[in-house]
Order: structure tokens, then sequence, then C-alpha cells
């Protein structure tokens, strides 16, 4: 019998006022129980709409209908077929617009929760599994993956498991990509993606991190002198935009990325960590996508006294997750909705040159917004109320407003092109650029998007690499 | 990990390291810069390349002790190994085409400036080198600079050796006196390159200067290195080091450049204190 209950099970969390003061984990997981009475209120509809709304296609009924039967490590096995990285997706996928947004139940209520189940499976599976993971045997094929985010990661396990010999080349010290340096710890746990990585590692792929590519290595040196046959790029979109507005350099301002990488990959978190941030005072972050909810609520949990989501539009076009959204009100911060920054203000003692204070932030000057008619994508495009300026008291700003694919790899390799947004130019259905055999794919040609966008690329590339070298 | 193949101490503030670390000698120019951990859950900091060993892979690099990470790195003793090191990274600095060129480094910066001077002076370029340190025992590297100019001047702010006086104020003579260089390149603390250039500017003399911001990835990924550069944004790590020096704001650097002064004070007596345990 299926539960016609219209709700879902709720997901167990810690309370948001305990939460905004740690970094532990903001959901805590389903139970075994809760799990199989969530997953009877699929109805396992024969078309499947679900799965018409999942980027990779996971046979979502067919891993649920495991679930009730008990049968976990099946489920996983299923959703493994499509997905390479569930406990991470689980947890970030933007589940509301996907699967979740098809589901036949949230007609008539709640759509099935999707996402959780998959989250259960993942955590069962990596917390009761133990299995040997089998080093497949080499087919003597070389390959060079640049970058360790999802569609790296993804793209170097799928050939490392057809016997190729990958390597993956990181930039950073720590492997991972955004799960790593942007994504905080209370919403997809390190040791989540170390686990990852290590399994990658046991398959055989070598992963060499502080090398910058195009720096310390080119492409065109990987293929000629390294004896790389194919190389495949998932550099990300880690080049940070700012508003270019003034004040946006005085001392207190911060790009999203460098206040999550300092909180997240060097542990700025940790009272013994030897990387400093700004804590405390009051702080705004302009934007309103899963970044701006990340550095507001990373900023809380430093310790700020009030945090405030600056957004030029209004509640319904945030971008961000909707639970991210949920989390960040219930903990407290406050959203300032149709209005954009137009000037930081800081302090200035003309008396005393060497006041340290001097060229800190102290506030910010903004202009109301009102929605007008929509844009060539439908979103009703903002413009600004005349003389309604205001200013708000501020010791930090953090922009989160967006970032584009770094030029560096372009820049050094010869014959790959890129799009007028600096995404690297592809073939949808392969992922083959504009160079043989060079792939790319994930943020690097999208443009900032999501985890399981850079996974599914990754995991084309590698079918596609597989084949050019099969030949 | 990158294995500290040699290491020697300049002067009491200033220590020399040659690391292991191939690829970065493979590829490492003058000018240009790494970026290194030295343990587990240590920050990340820049450091220039003050010169490298393509055979033997080793790049050298030369630092203050200036603050906790400094004072770890400069604990770690020959045979050592450090976490990470990575580069080699931003643009390396123009050469091509210069004929004559006066050098102007300050303190540790001095030791930045040493493979640019070396490297003008293999191709053929006239070096004239102005360097200087606040006293006698701070002074490093005079035999290699010697080697490396066509004419050595060295100051001191107490005149306990060479002239007594600020690196500006031969340069203008300099500059009174006629001379014309292509190029004024100068390496040193910030307010002693905001100087050079208020010295160098009403004569018009093109000046480069070279900026070493805090940075944290050195990719252009997090914005923290970024500079006012002719009323532009740009990034140090990517776009420089290296700037025209008369459009560099260099109130707004400085401004940046002491962002985390008390918690760096901190660090670096917490590190003092430690190995003041240990020993
Ligand atoms: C704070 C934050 C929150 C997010 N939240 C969500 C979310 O909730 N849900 C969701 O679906 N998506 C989210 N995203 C987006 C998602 O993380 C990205 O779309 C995804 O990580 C892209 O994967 P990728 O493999 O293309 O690149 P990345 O994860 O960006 O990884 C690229 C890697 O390549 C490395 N690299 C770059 N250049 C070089 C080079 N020259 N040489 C060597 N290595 C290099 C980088 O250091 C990096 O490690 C979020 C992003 C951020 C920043
Ligand atoms: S150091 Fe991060 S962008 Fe330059």
């Amino acid at each position: 019998m299926p539960n016609m209950s219209p709700n879902k099970n709720p997901m167990p969390s810690q309370e948001p006022l305990v939460r905004a003061k740690n970094f532990f984990e903001v959901a805590t997981g389903y139970s075994k129980e809760t799990a199989i009475d969530e997953a009877l209120r699929c109805l396992n509809c024969k078309n499947m709409p679900c799965v018409s709304g999942c980027p990779v296609k996971i046979h979502i009924p067919e891993f649920i209908a495991k679930i009730k039967e008990g049968e976990f490590e099946e489920a996983y096995q299923i959703i493994s077929k499509s997905s390479s990285l569930p406990a991470v997706c689980g947890r970030v996928c933007p589940q509301e617009s996907q699967c979740e947004s098809k589901c036949v139940r949230g007609i008539k209520g709640e759509p099935v929760g999707i996402g959780r189940l998959e989250r259960f499976v993942a955590d069962w599976h990596n917390e009761h599994y133990n299995g040997e993971i089998q080093k497949p045997q080499s087919n003597g094929h070389k390959v060079a993956v640049i970058g360790s985010g999802p569609s790296g990661l993804t793209c170097a396990g799928d050939l490392a498991k057809k016997g190729y010999d990958v390597t993956v080349f990181e930039a950073l010290h720590l492997a991972g990509g955004v799960l790593v340096y942007g994504i905080p710890e209370f919403r997809l746990p390190k040791k989540i993606v170390a686990k990852e990585v290590d399994t990658l590692k046991q398959l055989g792929v070598k992963v060499e991190t502080n090398v910058v590519i195009g720096k310390t290595i080119t492409v065109d040196e990987l293929m000629n002198e390294m004896g790389f046959e194919a190389v495949f790029i998932g550099s990300g979109a880690g080049l940070p935009r700012f508003m270019n507005i003034p004040g946006e350099s005085l001392k207190g301002v911060y790009s999203a990325n460098e206040f999550l990488t300092r909180s997240n990959l060097m542990k700025a978190y940790n009272d013994d960590s030897h990387t400093p941030i700004m804590k405390g005072g009051k702080v705004a972050v302009v934007g309103g996508g899963n970044v701006a909810m990340d550095a507001a609520r990373t900023a809380l949990r430093l310790g700020a006294d009030k945090v405030y989501i600056v957004y030029r539009r209004s509640m319904e076009e945030l971008p961000a997750r909707k639970e991210e959204v949920e989390h960040a009100i219930e903990e407290g911060i406050e959203f300032k909705l149709l209005n954009n920054p137009v000037k930081i203000l800081g302090y200035n003692n003309p008396d005393d040159k060497r006041d340290m204070k001097n060229g800190c932030v102290i506030g910010m000057e903004c202009v109301q917004m009102e929605l007008g008619e929509p844009d060539e994508k439908g979103r009703r495009r903002p413009i600004e109320i005349e003389g309604s300026n205001f200013t708000i008291d501020l010791d930090t700003v953090i922009m989160a407003i967006g970032t584009s694919p770094n030029p560096l790899i372009k820049s050094t390799t010869e014959g790959l092109d890129v799009n007028n947004r600096g995404g690297i130019i592809v073939e949808e259905a392969t992922g083959a650029t504009t160079k043989q055999g060079v792939y790319a794919g994930g943020d690097a040609v999208t443009g900032a998007a999501t985890v399981i966008l850079a996974m599914g690329a990754g995991k084309t590339a590698a079918e596609a690499i597989d084949e050019y070298l099969s030949k | 990990m990158f294995e500290i193949v040699n290491k020697k101490e300049l002067n009491p503030t200033v220590t020399m390291m040659d690391i292991k670390a191939p690829l970065v000698a493979k590829k490492a120019q003058a000018g240009q810069f790494i970026i290194l951990r030295v343990d587990e859950d240590g920050e990340r900091i820049p450091l220039t390349v003050a010169g490298y060993d393509r055979e033997n892979g080793t790049v050298k690099i030369i630092f203050q002790i200036v603050g906790g990470t400094t004072e770890r790195l400069n604990h770690k003793q020959q045979g050592d190994f450090i976490q990470d090191f990575v580069g080699p990274l931003g643009k390396e600095t123009k050469v091509d085409g210069l004929k004559k060129v006066c050098i102007v480094g300050g303190g540790v910066g001095c030791a930045i400036a040493l493979p640019v001077a070396q490297r003008l002076h293999e191709l053929g370029c006239e070096v004239h080198s102005i360097i200087g340190f606040r006293s006698k025992d701070l002074l490093i590297l005079e035999d290699e600079f010697k080697a490396a100019s066509d004419k050595l001047t060295i100051m001191t702010d107490d005149g306990s050796y060479g002239e007594k006086g600020l690196v500006t104020e031969p340069l203008k003579q300099a500059l009174e006196n006629g001379e014309k260089y292509d190029e004024v390149i100068t390496i040193g603390p910030l307010i002693m390159m905001k100087f050079v250039v208020a010295t160098t500017k009403p004569f018009d003399q093109k000046t480069t200067v070279s900026m070493n911001p805090i940075m944290i990835d050195g990719t252009g990924m997090c914005g923290g290195c970024r500079l006012t550069v002719g009323g532009e944004t740009k990034f140090a790590c990517v776009d420089g080091p290296d700037f025209d020096g008369f459009l560099v704001d260099f109130d707004e650097a400085m401004a940046r450049s002491v962002m985390y002064k008390d918690f760096e004070r901190k660090e670096h007596e917490e590190a003092c204190n430690l190995f003041k345990g240990v020993e």
C-alpha cells in the first residue's frame, strides 16, 4: 500500500539556533524506517516523469522500489549506473527544479523526497558496503584530467574503470574543486568528498595536486612530451566577478570565493588555523544564488552579529536551492530584496593617516529596485527607483554575483576555442573541443552551473574519450 | 612534499632556501612567484622566485621572517620537507629590448630584484642597481649584485655601510644629471616603491613596480590579490606581479596589505613561543 500522506517526511536537522553557531552538517539524514516510509509515497508511475527531470536520467522509481524492500545496496547500484556522486548530489542538487518538480505527488501535496532518498542510499552504502575495489586491468592508454571538481572526478573514475591510466592535475593543494573550497562543511561534509577521491585512487587514478595547467605544464606538453593521448578539461568557472562600484577594494570586501576558500579550504573557522578571516560584526552578502547563501551562513557561523542578503530581484527569482533559502531564513539571516548596491563606504580619519581603521568598510549605499518587463529569458528585469537610496551599516561585504571560466588554459593552449563568455566550445554529445584529443565539461564549458551537470559532462566525455582511443 | 636541499641564513632575519621542485624549476622565469604551504593546515603564502637551477630541479626562495608562516618555514632545516609548492605563477618580468635599466631594490625585495638584474645583465643590458637596507647587518647579496651590475650603489638608513640615506636619493640625482633609462624596475616595501614612483614621475621616467599583495590561490580564483591599476581592478597573481608604477593605487594597496595585521602579530608570537618551547 502506498503511503498517501501529502507531505514529505521531514528531514531531521539541527535546531536553527544551535547550528547557526557550528559547522556540523545541518541536515542529519533519514533513518532506515523514515526512508522506507518516504519510499512508500512513490506511486511507481509507468511513464516516470521524475526521470525526465533528472539531468543524468537516474532510474528513480526503480531505486525507490528497492528502498521499499529494504534492499539499500541494490538501490545504490541502480543509482550508480547513472551517477558517480550520489552522496554529493543527494545533498546539493536543486531537486525542486529537477526530478521532484515533475513528481505526480507534487500536484496535490509535496513531491516524493527523491533527493533525501538518494542521500540516504548513498550514505547507507558508504557506511555498510565493504566490498573491495578491484583495480581494473590496464589497457595501456594514458589520459590526463585537469581539475578535480565533480566533472574531473567523474571522468577520471569512469575512465579508470575501463582500464585507462588516468592522472588528475589539480592547481590547489587538495582535490575536490568547488566541493572542497566552495560548498561549506555544514552542507557537504568534506569526508564525503575525501572518500570519493580515495575511491579513485584505489581504482589506480593518480592525483597530482599543486600543478597549474597552463603554468606548471601546458596542455600541449601533456600531449606531446608526457605521452597523454587524450585530455579532459574540467577546470570549472573560478574567476570571480565584481560589481565595479566604488569602494570594492576596501578592507573587508571579499569575493565569495575568497571568503569561502579561507573558511572551507583553509579552515579559517578553526581557531588554530593559520589563515585569517574577518569575523563578527555586520555582514552583507550581495547575490541570491547558492554561493550567496553559503557565504551568508558561513559568516553567521564565524560569529557575525547580523547577516544580510542583498539581492536586486524578489524572493521568487532567488536562484538558490529552496532548502538553503529556508535554512538561511530560519537561522536569522535577513533578506534585503529588491535592493542593489551602488557604493561601498569606507572609514577615513583625515587627522591620522596611520589609523588602522582607515580604508575599512563601514557601510554600503543601496538603491531600491522594482521589477519591470521580462527579459529574453523571461526573468523580470530589475529597475532602479530613483531617489530611493539608503545606507546600511556594515563591517564586511561579500560579493557573490557570479564567476566565469578562468582564461589561463585557453590562453596557453593552441587551437582551443572559447565563446564570448569564456566557456570552452564543445560538441554537446561528446564534449570534444576544437582541439583534437582534448575534451571538456562542467563549469569550464557552461559557466557556473550545477554539480550534477558537471558530473554528467564528465561521464559523457569519458565515453567519448574511450571511443576515440579505442579506434 | 618538497625537499629543502639547501638552507642559508643571509642575515638574522632573511633566509635563503633551495627547494626541490623540478616542474617549477623547468619553467620559472625572473619576476614570477610560487605559493607554498609549510605544513598541513598551514597558510598559503606567495614568494618570488629568487633563482632556479633547471638541471638540478631546484628553485631558490629568499624570505624575511615577518610572521607565523615565515617563522615556521625558517624553522625547517636542510633535508626537511615542506607540504606544498606550486608555480611558477604570474607573468615574467619583461626584459626584451631593454638596453639600459635602473634596478631599485629595498630590503628583502633585493632578493627578488636580483634575478631580474642577472637576466638583464646576461642579455647585455646596462644595469645600474641601487639597493637599500636599514643597516649593514641586514645587507644581503652584495657580491651577486656587484656581478650583475655595471654600477652599484648601496644605501643604508643609518649610514653603517655604503651611503647614508634612502634609495630615492641617488635615483633622483641620476635623473637630475640627465640619466635616461629604458625602465626603472623597483621591488621592495610598498612605501619605498611609492616614493620611487614619486621620484621618477616628474622626469616621466617609465617605472615598473613588482606587487606582492595577500594571495591565496595565485590562479585568479579568489580576487584577494586585487589592486586598482589605472582605475581598473587587476589581479596581481595573473595580471602581474609587474605593473606600470604610475598607474598603481599605492594607498589602497598599503591599506589592504595590513588587513590582517593583528592576526599576523598574534600568529607570529605564537610561532615564536612554540619554538621557544621546543628548543
Ligand atoms: C559556494 C558554491 C555553492 C554551490 N552550491 C551548489 C549546489 O548547492 N548545488 C549544485 O548543484 N551546485 C552548486 N554549486 C555549483 C557547483 O559546485 C559547480 O557547478 C561544480 O562544482 C562544477 O564542477 P566542475 O567540475 O566543472 O568544476 P569545479 O568544481 O569548479 O572544479 C574545477 C577544479 O579545477 C581546478 N583548476 C582550475 N584551473 C586549473 C588549472 N589551470 N590547472 C589545474 N587545475 C585547475 C580548480 O582548482 C578546481 O579544483 C556551487 C558552487 C559554489 C561556488
Ligand atoms: S591570489 Fe587569488 S586571485 Fe590572485
